[in-house]
């Protein structure tokens, strides 16, 4: 079993992050994926090179500000939990983190690299809603 | 017209693999003809001894401290600065055609655009008005007829049922694979039956030949042609076996047949060579997980070492192929020509296979060969000075007729004795980092004087105290570390105060690893 981590510290409130990190079906508006689809406590993701990975949801606590879930029925994966989670550094800033507890352990140097660039999208996304907000207050 | 630069690299290739070398099995008579009338470095290292930090190294003329690519899995930044670019820039047409690896092959989600390139079969990406890397055309190629590479796409496409008789790299668990095969059971050895003319080698010498077709009589170029062999799976194509036969080699000298000698060399070394060999500590991905080096029988060295030797001779035969079409293209007198490798291979040695944090000769020193354009004039010569790859960049400049770049950290490789004294060439430094879920592994070696010091940094199983130092005179196969000999103390301290004095520092922040390969 591996584990990896990373983490971002984003200057938006927490509240706003989650908004997005906590709804599963906008996973591809941040993290380097081409689409997925959500049914239920299931999600199937799209990767560009075409592979397709089926997922359980097993955790999405919107007080906790806390998504986790699982890559299941996959040839390569024999258990995985990942998890993220959203939490307030003041009123006006926040760190997400990305977990990932993987068997095999390659795998999870895999996933917490996309993770990384994922976290790297996520700091522009609201760095660039910020300064939207600035110009259009001016 | 200026000269033009044909820059041959191999994978994990020992220094006396070439005939020119020492090497008495591979016949490799094109190579030895380059270093016969060029100049051979006697004591050239890397100054990593994995793929992705090492090749970083050639591209941007800078050590990996501070190119930043510390370990196989960490891309090399997309701005990072590259002798391509450099070169592109002065009017040179540039191609780096087979193995790149300055990103991650791993990358299911595509993020990497050596991947993207092959997987699109498009041959170059324009980023910010730059040409990616530097390169007109990029056309990939790895260690099987798996993955994003135009090989493997090529292949697919036109011989799929090539495509399995390769030996499968990685097992089911994303491993390096520890599955034995050949006549002995060798990790790694395969039988293929591909045909010659499909295998990666041919195939990087054809694209290669193609490109240079595809360019006018008077351009200048610079052409980095990158063999995937002799690095494992040791899988030449089946035809090609009977050029040497396992049964008939000697055993290498640095493997000692005595089990008790061998585990006697191991312990006086520091703890992550003996802790490998018993199977106890895999610190990265170099060598498979699941196989236990004290396992090698004397059988299954020598079937290693007939498999690699086929294949250096199938790489000798297509640098033939290429220097023959330069030559018919009217080139022959203008083009210099550099052949190296980006690391070494134990191939045995102190019962080892496969690569690691094992800074010694099997791995660190390394064949480079600069057949200057004939039209130079330069005379033949052998340099003892220790030399690195990281003076390439630098050289590819000056061929080119260009000042020395500001992003290098060497000068360009020296003609003769006496350049390497006026040029500065007194140290080789090579760096090793690796951190795989809480394993770190952490040293820093220099070369100078005759002498290798290396020093273990503080990491998982080693406090900071231990190293290894070798005279190569007196002990060239490095089986005698001097390190705590009382003697030596005074010249230990000095090696390392220069080694300390002379390797730029790292940034704060060390960039993540993003795949394990």
């Amino acid at each position: 079993m591996g584990t990896v981590r990373r983490h971002i510290f984003i200057d938006s409130p927490a509240d706003e992050v989650w908004a997005l990190v906590g709804d599963p079906a906008r996973l591809h508006d941040w993290f380097p994926i081409t689409s997925c689809e959500v049914v239920g406590n299931k999600r199937w993701i799209n990767l560009a090179s075409g592979l397709r990975f089926e997922e359980d949801i097993i955790t999405l606590d919107h007080d906790l500000r806390r998504f986790q879930y699982s890559i299941v029925n996959n040839l390569i994966v024999k258990s995985h939990l990942g998890t993220v989670d959203v939490i307030p550094d003041g009123p006006t800033r926040c760190m997400v983190m990305y977990g990932t507890d993987i068997d095999p352990e390659p795998m999870g140097l895999i996933i917490i690299g996309a993770a990384g660039a994922g976290l790297e999208k996520l700091q522009e996304i609201f760095a660039a809603k910020k300064k939207s907000a600035k110009n259009g207050a001016k | 017209m200026g000269r033009k630069i044909l820059f041959i690299t191999t994978d994990q290739q020992r220094f006396d693999a070439l005939g020119c070398n020492g090497g008495l099995i591979a016949r490799t008579p094109n190579i030895d003809a380059l270093a016969a009338t060029g100049i051979n470095y006697n004591r050239a290292h890397p100054q990593n001894v994995v793929c992705m930090p090492s090749r970083s190294t050639m591209i941007t003329g800078q050590h990996v401290a501070t190119h930043g690519v510390w370990m196989n899995g960490v891309p090399l930044p997309n701005d990072a600065p590259s002798v391509a670019t450099t070169l592109h820039d002065a009017g040179y047409k540039t191609a780096l055609i087979g193995k790149a690896h300055f990103e991650p092959f791993l990358d299911p989600f595509l993020r990497f655009v050596e991947n993207q390139l092959a997987n699109s079969g498009a041959h170059s990406l324009i980023e910010d008005g730059h040409l990616h890397r530097g390169f007109d055309h990029m056309e990939s190629a790895s260690h099987g007829g798996m993955g994003s590479f135009h090989y493997a796409q090529w292949l697919m496409k036109n011989h799929p049922e090539a495509v399995p008789m390769y030996y499968r790299v990685l097992d089911m668990s994303l491993q390096v694979s520890a599955e034995g095969g050949g006549d002995t059971g060798a990790p790694q050895a395969h039988i293929n039956n591909i045909s010659r003319e499909l295998y990666h080698t041919d195939w990087v010498a054809d694209r290669t030949i193609a490109w240079l077709d595809s360019l006018d009589a008077d351009a200048d170029w610079f052409c980095w042609v990158s063999f995937p062999d002799p690095h494992h799976p040791w899988d030449p194509p089946a035809s090609e076996t009977h050029r040497v036969n396992w049964r008939d080699l000697d055993l290498p000298a640095g493997y000692p047949q005595n089990r008790a000698e061998r585990e006697a060399i191991l312990d006086n070394k520091p703890a992550q060579w003996r802790k490998w060999y018993d199977g106890e500590f895999v610190s990265n991905y170099e060598a498979p997980l699941k196989w236990v080096p004290n396992t090698l029988t004397d059988d299954q060295v020598r079937e290693v070492n007939a498999l690699t030797h086929i294949e250096n001779e199938l790489i000798d035969e297509a640098v033939g192929r290429m220097m023959k079409r330069i030559d018919e293209r009217g080139w022959g007198a203008d083009t210099d020509i550099l052949f190296s490798t980006d690391h070494g291979e134990f191939q045995g040695d102190f019962g080892l296979l496969f690569k690691g944090p094992y800074h010694v000769d099997s791995l660190m020193r390394v064949p480079l060969i600069w057949r200057p354009a004939p039209s130079a004039g330069i005379d033949p010569a052998t340099v003892e000075a220790p030399v690195g790859h990281v003076s390439l960049a630098s050289t590819f400049c000056h061929i080119a007729g260009l000042a020395q770049p500001g992003y290098v950290e060497a000068p360009r490789l020296p003609v003769n004795k006496n350049e390497a004294t006026e040029l500065g060439h007194e140290r080789v430094l090579t760096e090793w980092d690796s951190v795989l879920f809480g394993k770190i592994v952490r040293l820093r070696s220099i070369c100078r004087d005759g002498w290798v010091a290396t020093a273990c940094m503080p990491g998982s199983i080693h406090d900071g105290t231990e190293g290894e130092l070798y005279n190569l005179a007196n002990d060239p196969l490095q089986q005698t570390n001097l390190w705590s000999d009382p003697s030596q103390k005074s010249l230990r301290d000095d090696l390392l105060a220069d080694m300390w004095d002379h390797l730029p520092t790292p940034d704060a922040v060390r960039r993540e690893c993003d795949a394990p390969v």
